[in-house]
């Protein structure tokens, strides 16, 4: 026993040893680069030890997880939503609908501040924060038969933080919609190859969908198999097409692919669910676990160099050309989704309760697959500090910066810091084939340059860059399609519920004139954010991604004051610091990027002194650049309005929800035995399955004691 | 010997692991449920099956909801 004990002593010590160097390696390397693999070794040897300490501890002390307590999916087992689902196919559903584009794309963004700052959040942030939050949500909501968090914090908190916490969740799904579009026209504009085969995705999907209504209903592996192949095919076409002819019919102008999104938006949202979503998301889901793999293991097999500085000069002076502000607290605002998303609590709070087997795998699902959509973030920030500065910078500064010929993008690169000849930059488009990768804001082109940097090492060389190029712009803008049309029925379904309450037909979710108007509604809101950031003179991303990470951290603030409430009125006061401290921290940081964004006399960073300065200009008759027009200006007056409104509306819901949470949680603190808890009662549980991953010789040993009752189906 | 079972074994857990990530095996683990309750009832045909859980969607779209 003793000498197990030992064995067991010094692999921990091993892995934080390997942690630690992975850390040390990568704050003090000065001057020369740094090796990827550190990134993978802090990063990994960090994960191991907070799950398992941290996780132990938040599972054991603080929710006290009971395993003879029966879960939503035993006692309301119905063969269909609730049912107790294994523990590995728990995981891999729930990953899958945490990971999305965020955590690919913040990473990126934030890398104008250098490495170091985002890979440090990403890890303390997931472990302190963000698993902590997904694990928390995901347990009360279990204990209440898979309440949504607008549910419980209208049961637990109240009405007025009930009712604040559901339309932050509307207007922050909605930026989510238009930010996400708005890197996805980024991305297509001006690429014939790109947008051709993202076109293409429609009749595949149409294809799938046809396949498993009529042909062979269910059978989603091959249906998805043909999917894939055919998206591959599609990808490839689409260098054809570039080649070809065809190549001015795909040329899009921004402008041109908005209204193309927001025709598909509508469309894809009124359509019934088997023809175009369903489909999309098998085929999304595929592609989005396979990509991830495969950037995984490109980043371990090829270990390339960071090439960008640990720390730049944008970290404390804020004049960074990518979004503006400094480290604290625009970092944090930035990487969002790695470290804390928001959006998770919705997950955490949706389909997974329904699902999970035993109370004692909370820890694995919630906390786990956090750490895994963390490491996601890791590759994200990796492959973009891989690659060039010069052409970083290039590539994520606006229009208004780098002009739009190689050599002012040159000078402008130089004026920021960085360096990168005309040439260099002509080389780096041509390479990817594409006509142009100046200012391609928005993060999914760089991520697409850093894997087809990364991917081309380990196979196929440079010649298939270009293919690697376009094969990473398609899976991420695939999966922000399948968001748009899940999102905007999300968005109508919340927006029918809220008008039922004045017109009553719009209750019923099947009244056809009230589903057109509400997707109309929806879709009008976030492709009216799309136009805006499209035509932004100011550059859409730098102005409108900071609302998109104000929102989603003001939904974690939500999150966690519904579950720092929960334990505090459930008697875990003790611990209530738990998810305390990320909510104080959280709240922070959020509140002050939130004041910086309203109240800073900094026009880069101010919204209303962005307006005084160009609506001044305006009176003086002069036109200030980057406008070109006295339209332009007018269109910065306008914009600059409706955003600094926007982040004071976010924050006004926010302090609404804090304040009636510490409303609750005093009243419970002073009076314990008043406060009520809505909790599903405790029934026997009769599941005997494994907490982890690998079963301990005591479950082993109790499985093959029970023998016959109902658990694993496995093989 | 022991290596030779465990490797043959890897192709039937990848299958089954995969059939359980995708749905597909949904309709099995509904009918296995629905006969455990009662073991006369009159299933619903896979087609009808899998038409009603796609249409659920529909109904509540917050459902399956996947993130950014």
């Amino acid at each position: 026993m003793s000498a197990l004990r030992g064995r067991t002593l010094a692999v921990w010590v091993l892995v934080a040893l390997v942690g630690a160097l992975g850390w040390v390696m990568l704050a003090l390397a000065r001057g020369e680069e740094v090796s990827a693999a550190w990134m993978v070794a802090a990063a990994l040897g960090s994960y191991a030890i907070a799950y398992r300490f941290y996780s132990r501890f938040i599972a054991g002390k603080v929710l006290r997880l009971d395993k003879t307590r029966a879960t939503p999916a035993e006692r309301l087992d119905n063969g269909i939503d609730y049912h107790p689902t294994d523990r590995r196919v728990l995981l891999g559903h729930h990953f899958a609908a945490i990971a999305g584009a965020g955590p690919l794309v913040g990473p990126v963004l934030a890398a104008q501040m250098g490495y170091l700052p985002g890979t440090i959040w990403i890890i303390v942030g997931v472990i302190f924060a963000g698993a902590v939050q997904d694990m928390v949500t995901l347990f009360f909501s279990m204990r209440r038969d898979g309440k949504s968090l607008g549910q419980m914090a209208r049961d637990e908190i109240g009405p007025v933080g009930g009712a604040a916490a559901l339309i932050a969740v509307f207007a922050i799904m909605i930026i989510l919609l238009a930010v996400l579009a708005l890197v996805v026209v980024n991305a297509l504009a001006g690429s014939p190859w790109g947008t051709f085969s993202i076109a293409m995705t429609i009749p595949i999907a149409l294809l799938m969908g046809f396949y498993l209504r009529v042909l062979r209903p269910g059978r989603v592996t091959e249906v998805s198999l043909i999917g894939v192949a055919l998206l591959l095919l599609a990808i490839v076409a689409g260098g054809w097409v570039n080649e070809s002819s065809w190549a001015s019919a795909f040329t899009l102008s921004p402008g041109t692919l908005v209204i193309w999104l927001v025709a598909y938006g509508f469309v894809a949202s009124v359509l019934p669910v088997w023809m175009l979503l369903a489909p999309r998301d098998y085929l999304s889901t595929f592609m989005k676990i396979g990509t991830i793999a495969l950037l995984a293991l490109g980043v371990v097999i090829a270990l390339p160099s960071m090439k960008m500085d640990a720390v730049t000069d944008f970290a404390s002076n804020g004049k960074g050309p990518v979004f503006a502000g400094s480290l604290f607290p625009f970092v944090f605002i930035t990487i969002a989704c790695g470290a804390l998303s928001g959006f998770h609590s919705l997950v955490s709070s949706g389909t997974t309760p329904k699902m999970i087997q035993k109370e004692t795998q909370v820890r694995m699902i919630g906390y786990g697959s956090m750490l895994m959509e963390s490491f996601v973030a890791i590759m994200a920030i990796t492959a973009a500090c891989i690659i060039d500065p010069g052409l970083y910078f290039a590539m994520n500064s606006p229009a208004g910066v780098v002009g739009t010929t190689v050599q002012s993008a040159s000078q402008a690169v130089t004026g920021l810091g960085f360096s990168i000849t005309p040439g260099q930059l002509a080389a780096a488009a041509k390479a990817v084939e594409e006509q142009s990768l100046l200012s391609r804001t928005g993060g999914a082109p760089t991520l697409a340059v850093g894997m087809s940097e990364i991917f081309s090492k380990v196979v196929g060389g440079g010649g298939l860059k270009a293919f690697w190029y376009h094969f990473a712009i398609m899976f991420e803008a695939l999966f922000i399609l399948t968001t748009v049309d899940a999102g905007t029925r999300v968005g109508r379904f919340m927006l029918q519920d809220m008008l039922g309450n004045v017109i009553k037909p719009f209750r019923n979710v099947s009244w056809r004139p009230g589903v057109w108007a509400a997707s109309a509604i929806v879709v009008g809101a976030w492709g009216y954010f799309l136009w805006v950031g499209v035509h932004e003179p100011l550059g859409g991303i730098n102005q409108l991604f900071p609302l998109f990470g104000i929102a989603n951290q003001l939904l974690a603030a939500v999150a966690l004051a519904v579950c720092t409430t929960l334990l505090i009125k459930s008697g875990r006061l003790k611990w209530a610091w738990v998810t305390g401290i990320p909510l104080a921290w959280d709240a922070t940081v959020t509140l002050t990027a939130s004041f910086q964004k309203v109240f800073s006399g900094d026009p880069r960073l101010g919204f209303f002194a962005q307006r005084t300065r160009y609506a001044d200009a305006i009176d003086a008759g002069t036109v200030l650049p980057p406008a070109k027009s006295m339209a332009d200006m007018h269109t910065v007056v306008t914009n600059s309005t409706v955003d600094g409104v926007l982040s004071a509306f976010f924050a006004v819901l926010v302090i609404l929800v804090l304040a009636d949470a510490a409303r609750v949680c005093v009243a419970s603190v002073r009076r314990p035995a008043a406060a009520t808890l809505k909790e599903a009662p405790h029934l026997e549980s009769r599941i005997v399955a494994p907490a982890g991953l690998i079963p301990t010789k005591e479950e082993k040993a109790e499985q093959l004691a029970t023998v016959g009752a109902p658990g694993e189906e496995s093989p | 010997m022991r290596i030779a079972s465990a490797l043959a074994r890897v192709p039937r857990a990848a299958r089954w692991y995969v059939r359980e990530l995708t749905g597909e095996a949904a309709y099995e683990h509904y009918a296995a449920h629905a006969r455990r309750h009662d073991p006369g009832v009159v299933l619903l045909t896979r087609r009808e099956f899998e038409r009603r859980r796609t249409d659920a969607r529909e109904a509540d779209p917050r459902e399956g909801f996947r993130c950014c």
